[in-house]
């Protein structure tokens, strides 16, 4: 860091360097977007499972699960629970409805959220729609 | 302290003080509910005391950060701030803000302050660390705004030094990021994508710039060193972060749904993410042995060195750790990113706010330069304690996290999660240990705003090693 290497030699390699990684993120991101419609399963995102989404979020799933992977440790990976429920909706909604009021004694238990019919429906479709966007054969197996 | 202005600072740094006291309280509640599941069930479930622990990280950092620019740009800038009297409404407007959105998360069921605060109009909430009510978030809007016109208007008025004007632009690529958060299509992947600049782009982005531009200012002020020396730091070690940092992005676009080129993108570029760590410990530890000054302020030093080298361990080292997409694949939402998550917002982000406070405070409160020696001890007793048992918390972490993967994704029969939950526990009582003693070094920190007040202040002593 001598003056063979000024100041305004750094300076310039932060600038131009943000600025040329900044226009080849948007590119990439350009890209990304054009290429999602065959990955993201758009074509099976119905109103149902765009009210299950928001029901997911009125809830804050995310603070106990993760969803592909993103969320919180503290409750099973839920993107691929439509599959490890046998593909059932009706098993995802069963599961919801059974959660007791007041816990399981000394161990961790889903809130019950008393969710109505429409809601239930909703959040299993959101869980089968995400499902089955392609993430790469992530995760590795059927336990998340 | 050169101008009077400068004083708004204090009440940022006692508000992210309090709020950090806050926040390890609810990482003790989540520490207990890890081993004992109904703990405090169904007042306070797991991912409220999880939200309440991000959320007022999150607020308590900004609290920091707002601070330390209220304290640093006016001596950078060399005139007084624009407006105190805005800085002092902007703080309580926050703080009303951040305690009421706090009372909110533990008040009500989520659901019910999704539909209090009306979600609906323009759902934002329930995605993780941007968790605030919409309303939340539009006063953390106004308030970066405000905030951004008052420490921008200061500048562009007075001196514009590397230090002033980095931080700034991290300032505002902080706000101007956080306008993503307001995005939130019905489509996941789309959601997930925007979401991580917010997310990535703040921690892995602009934050750094702010990062580096407090640690620069400290560094000038403790040690003496030329100023032209440091700022040639300072733009070396955030060229290397944007560089590294933008398309590193990647690494979390590989399971999304994402395109698959990003696996190649997101390990190359995140792969050299911790060089600039590297190089900021190489630069504090440089700047601080080529010191030309005894700073009578020993334990703002101690922060500041310490505060390289756990932003390398932790944000360098341990994402380095599962940042590949091959060993990404095994450890993607696993324990593995709770163990880096720790450190790395600690030693990056929660040890430079905590530079600045050491370095400020003391002038803050009436002092010519430092604490008192007895205070001092201790502040740098807490400093041990805090850090040592991060590091701990983070190696139990990441052996239940090698465990995690193993029995859950690796193993020839692949066990369910809560299965492994159970079988991992152990580290998780270790963890809890650790952050017992981490909640103890917190209190030795507010200790030391409290012992020593009437003793004389420390004068610089020659050649005692700092970090002793």
């Amino acid at each position: 860091m001598h003056e063979t290497f000024t100041k305004s030699m750094a300076r310039n390699i932060y600038y131009g360097g943000a600025a040329f990684f900044v226009l080849v993120f948007l590119g990439l991101t350009f890209d990304t977007t054009h290429t999602l419609p065959k990955r993201d399963n758009r074509a099976n995102l119905t109103e149902t499972v765009a009210l299950g989404k928001k029901v997911w979020e009125n809830n804050n799933c995310i603070g106990c699960h993760t969803l592909l992977g993103e969320g919180a440790y503290f409750a099973p990976e839920l993107g691929n629970v439509y599959k490890r429920f046998g593909n059932s909706t009706e098993a995802i909604k069963a599961f919801i409805k059974s959660r007791p009021e007041n816990g399981v004694p000394g161990r961790r238990s889903m809130p019950q959220f008393h969710l109505t019919d429409q809601e239930l429906e909703g959040i299993a479709q959101f869980l089968k729609y995400s499902s089955e966007i392609n993430t790469a054969n992530w995760p590795p197996n059927i336990q998340g | 302290m050169q101008y009077l202005s400068q004083k708004v600072a204090k009440p940022y740094f006692v508000a992210a003080i309090g709020l950090f006291a806050g926040q390890i309280l609810f990482g003790l509640i989540m520490g207990i509910q890890y081993l004992v599941g109904d703990f405090l069930f169904p007042a306070i479930p797991f991912n409220v005391a999880r939200m309440v622990h991000t959320n007022l990280l999150i607020v308590w950092l900004l609290f920091g950060f707002m601070g330390a620019s209220y304290y640093l740009v006016p001596e950078e800038a060399e005139r007084e701030l624009e407006s105190p009297l805005l800085a002092k409404i902007l703080f309580w407007v926050f703080l009303i803000a951040g305690a009421l959105t706090v009372v909110g998360y533990l008040a009500v069921p989520y659901a019910s302050l999704a539909k209090l605060t009306g979600n609906d109009v323009l759902p934002t909430m329930g995605r993780e660390f941007l968790e605030q009510p919409t309303i939340t978030k539009v006063g953390i809007v106004v308030v970066a705004l405000g905030f951004l016109y008052n420490v921008g208007l200061t500048i562009l008025k007075g001196r514009k030094t590397v230090i002033n004007l980095v931080l700034l632009t991290g300032l505002a690529g902080l706000a101007v990021l956080f306008l993503f958060s307001f995005y939130n299509p019905d489509n996941l992947v789309l959601d997930k994508f925007y979401w991580w600049w917010v997310v990535h782009l703040w921690v892995e982005g602009v934050w750094e710039l702010i990062l580096g531009s407090i640690l620069a200012f400290v560094l000038i002020k403790v040690t003496g060193v030329d100023r032209e020396i440091i700022e040639k730091w300072l733009y070396v070690i955030i060229a290397m972060a944007l560089i590294t940092g933008i398309i590193g992005t990647g690494h979390h676009y590989f399971w999304i749904g994402t395109p698959e080129y990003w696996q190649w993108l997101g390990s190359v570029f995140s792969a050299m993410e911790p060089l600039p760590f590297f190089a900021m410990t190489v630069f504090a530890f440089n700047m601080v042995n080529r010191r030309r000054r005894e700073h009578p302020n020993q334990a703002a030093t101690l922060w500041a060195l310490g505060t390289s080298v756990m932003a390398f361990l932790g944000a360098g080292v341990w994402g380095f750790l599962h940042t590949l997409a091959p060993v990404n694949y095994y450890t993607h939402g696993t324990q593995i990113t709770a163990a880096h998550g720790h450190m790395a917002f600690y030693g990056a982000y929660v040890m430079i706010v905590l530079t600045i406070i050491s370095y400020a405070m003391p002038m803050l409160r009436g002092q010519t330069a430092a604490n008192s020696r007895r205070s001092q001890v201790l502040e740098m007793w807490s400093f041990w304690l805090m850090t040592v048992s991060m590091v701990f918390i983070t190696l139990f972490l990441t052996g239940a996290g090698i465990l995690q993967v193993y029995l859950q994704r690796y193993s020839a029969q692949p066990l369910p999660f809560m299965v492994v939950q159970e079988q991992i526990s152990l580290f998780y009582w270790l963890r809890l240990i650790a952050g017992l003693v981490f909640t103890i070094g917190l209190g030795a920190y507010i200790a030391s705003f409290f012992v020593g007040r009437t003793e004389p202040e420390a004068v610089a002593m020659k050649s005692v090693p700092v970090t002793a």
